[in-house]
């Protein structure tokens, strides 16, 4: 089996990177150097199809002795979907570790800090329903006046 | 019968589906769990019964024969393993849900504690039937994820904090995993394990050693074997009571279920017995010394769980096939008695109010029905004769000395050593949470006292709540379990016996997946 020089340079130094940033403390910079190391393992999982060959798809000429491997390609894909599950799952909890060295067990009850801004925003655009409304009350009113009012012109007239 | 074989993986995933579209409606979601983990213990036994009698049982999924397709196996090792951890899951569920019931579910939500557990059950049996190295890999991945949301449930910061550590640890061994899997694919160009086990030997001895080694570096961060065990017990001790048992009792085992099949089918003439002796030797000996030092009773379930994954590292490595039968029995064995023991702290904690040895005791007058479960689990932990304990360490003594080696009269020693201390360590906690009076602990004056009597919510901390039968039913049924496993030990000896039979010749495997001869 061959594969490319190039491919497995990068996986090297993905893997060499990883290691290097998982080892820092900040949970950041662990997530940071799991998704690499992790695509690292993706990219050796990839070069062991070998080297670049046509589409595997079975034609029954003599094309297909060049054909590549399907299986590590289809392997890499399942790891990458859980690598994508457990990173969104990480993600989630460096946010709640974040959350808790920030504000304590008591951060879950305190109140919005935009609190107040997002009631005066509420509070607006239910004062412009309301003006709406009041137009609307005040329109048709207009307009029954004016009807009132003709009926009555027009019962003169009679 | 074998169309039973994917049910096993179906099921507990279907009804994962279900419980999380039920909701927060508690009771249709306990039946459906319920009723999903009882359908896989029925079909275990089924399995078992079959396999017993006409040999394991093949499917190859989608009617893709093996190696293009996937393959599920089940074998007398997988039937027991697949059996034994049903009867668990079921045991430690029941216990949840009795625990849920009393408590309004403060600290698991019960919405999302049923479909969870249920996707951990349907990895835990994946892995048991895979009989391909991804299909492996795949069951692994999906109990570690359910595991790292059920050690997080709530989002404390205690649980946060050392969900992490568990989550990067045992995405590290995952990666080592799926890079063994990758060089094993490069090598052999096949991830099916029957075909894998087939070309393997024709590779030099070397390029075995290194994916060997691989292998076993991935297993036994999940299996932790010292020094890879660092992890457990900081992150097991945090997750609610029922979590923890389970976790205690099965993933562990897990691991070793997958040493087990890769060292025996993969690497049967493996140069590495005597390196698995040495570090069972100190998984052993350092495990138990911990325990002695904790003053948490779950803390120091966690050690002697660590300590005793050693004797079946012991089994694996002296790799003959009465040292196998023996594991076997001590695996199923040590699964129910250490679920058992930490459901019986599960039981302390609500009584008791607290895990600290510090804080805790008159137990006995408290709780007699409690203090007679743990009495019961801590002697058969212990190896007290007649209990399963006492019958697993002497089968894999008497594979020991009939193997003769000067190395494993060493670990004999080690291990006959750590079930005393074992013993030592439960009748401390014995003594200070059950047999001495509520006035000495009155007292008892350390550091950690005050620092509680200080802080009076600290971890480890909840007020004292009542117990439902369902719990104290669930925790006597699974030492009922290990005491019938003394009771009918002839029998079930027997069948671990058949069980190593068919590891200890791996040609059954090969030639039950390709009845044709390997392609």
């Amino acid at each position: 089996m061959s594969a490319s020089l190039a491919l497995v340079i990068v996986m090297a130094v993905m893997f060499a990177a990883g290691v290097y940033v998982m080892l820092e403390r900040s949970l950041t910079r662990v997530l940071i150097g799991f998704l690499l190391v992790g695509n690292a393992t993706n990219l050796l999982v990839f070069i062991m199809s070998g080297r670049a060959g046509t589409s595997p798809i079975v034609t029954g000429t003599a094309a297909d002795a060049n054909m590549v491997d399907p299986v590590p390609q289809v392997l890499m894909l399942t790891a990458i979907v859980i690598n994508f599950g457990i990173t969104a799952l990480l993600v989630a909890l460096i946010y709640r570790s974040w959350w808790l060295a920030q504000l304590g067990d008591e951060g879950d009850t305190v109140t919005d800090e935009h609190a107040a801004e997002t009631t005066a925003s509420t509070e607006e655009s239910f004062r412009s329903v309301s003006e709406d409304e009041a137009a609307i009350t005040a329109a048709l009113d207009a307009s029954e006046r004016e009807d009132v009012a003709g009926v009555g012109d027009g019962g003169g007239g009679r | 019968m074998n169309f039973l074989v994917p049910l096993v993986v179906t099921i507990p995933l279907l009804g994962a589906a279900v419980t999380l579209a039920l909701g927060g409606r508690r009771a249709p979601q306990i039946v459906v769990s319920v009723l999903a983990l009882g359908m896989v213990a029925v079909i275990s036994v089924l399995l078992l019964v079959q396999v017993d009698r006409s040999g394991p049982a093949v499917v190859h999924v989608g009617g893709w024969e093996a190696p293009w397709g996937i393959v599920l196996v089940v074998d007398r090792l997988s039937a027991i393993m697949l059996l034994i951890s049903a009867l668990i899951l079921l045991g430690v569920l029941l216990f949840a849900v009795g625990q849920g019931i009393l408590d309004g579910d403060r600290d698991t939500p019960v919405s999302i504690f049923h479909p969870t557990y249920l996707v951990l059950a349907a990895g835990v049996f994946n892995a048991f039937i895979a009989g391909d190295l991804f299909n492996l890999y795949v069951g692994f991945e999906m109990l570690l994820s359910a595991s790292y949301v059920l050690l997080t449930l709530g989002g404390t910061g205690a649980r946060i904090r050392v969900g992490v550590t568990y989550i990067v640890v045992s995405l590290t061994s995952s990666l080592l995993f799926l890079s063994a899997i990758a060089l094993i694919f490069g090598a052999t160009g096949t991830v099916t394990l029957a075909l894998i086990a087939d070309r393997v030997a024709e590779l030099p001895a070397d390029v075995q050693l290194i994916l060997n080694l691989l292998l076993l570096l991935a297993f036994c961060v999940k299996a932790a074997v010292f020094p890879l065990s660092f992890w457990l017990p900081d992150s097991y001790p945090t997750a609610p009571a029922p979590v923890t048992a389970v976790f205690a009792g099965l993933l562990t085992k897990v691991g070793i279920y997958a040493i087990i099949r890769t060292q025996t089918l993969l690497f049967p003439d493996s140069p590495l017995s005597v390196p698995l002796m040495v570090v069972a030797f100190l998984t052993l000996l350092v495990g138990i010394l911990g325990a002695l030092a904790q003053a948490d009773i779950k803390r120091l379930l966690s050690f002697t769980l660590v300590s005793h994954i050693g004797y079946m590292v012991f089994g694996i490595a002296m790799g003959t096939q009465l040292a196998f039968g023996a594991t076997i029995y001590y695996v199923v064995h040590h699964i129910t008695v250490q679920t058992a023991l930490f459901l019986c702290a599960g039981l302390i904690e609500r009584v008791g109010g607290t895990t600290s040895l510090a804080r805790l005791g008159g137990l006995l007058k408290a709780a007699p029905l409690v203090a007679l479960l743990f009495f019961l689990g801590a002697l058969n932990l212990g190896g007290i004769p007649p209990f399963s304990g006492f019958l697993g360490k002497f089968a894999l003594f008497q594979a020991g000395t009939v193997a003769g080696d000067p190395l494993t009269f060493v670990l004999i020693a080690a291990g006959a050593a750590t079930s005393l201390l074992t013993l030592y360590a439960l009748a401390r906690v014995w003594n200070m949470a059950f047999w001495r009076s509520t006035d000495e602990v009155e007292g008892y004056e350390s550091p950690m006292l005050d620092r509680l009597l200080a802080d009076p919510e600290d971890e480890g901390s909840v007020r004292t709540r009542t117990i439902s039968p369902l719990m104290t039913g669930a925790t006597a049924v699974l030492l009922a379990l290990t005491v019938a496993l003394t009771v009918f030990a002839g029998p079930v000896f027997g069948l671990t016996s058949r069980a190593a039979a068919n590891i200890a010749d791996p040609a059954t495997y090969i030639d039950a997946v390709f009845p044709d001869g390997a392609p």
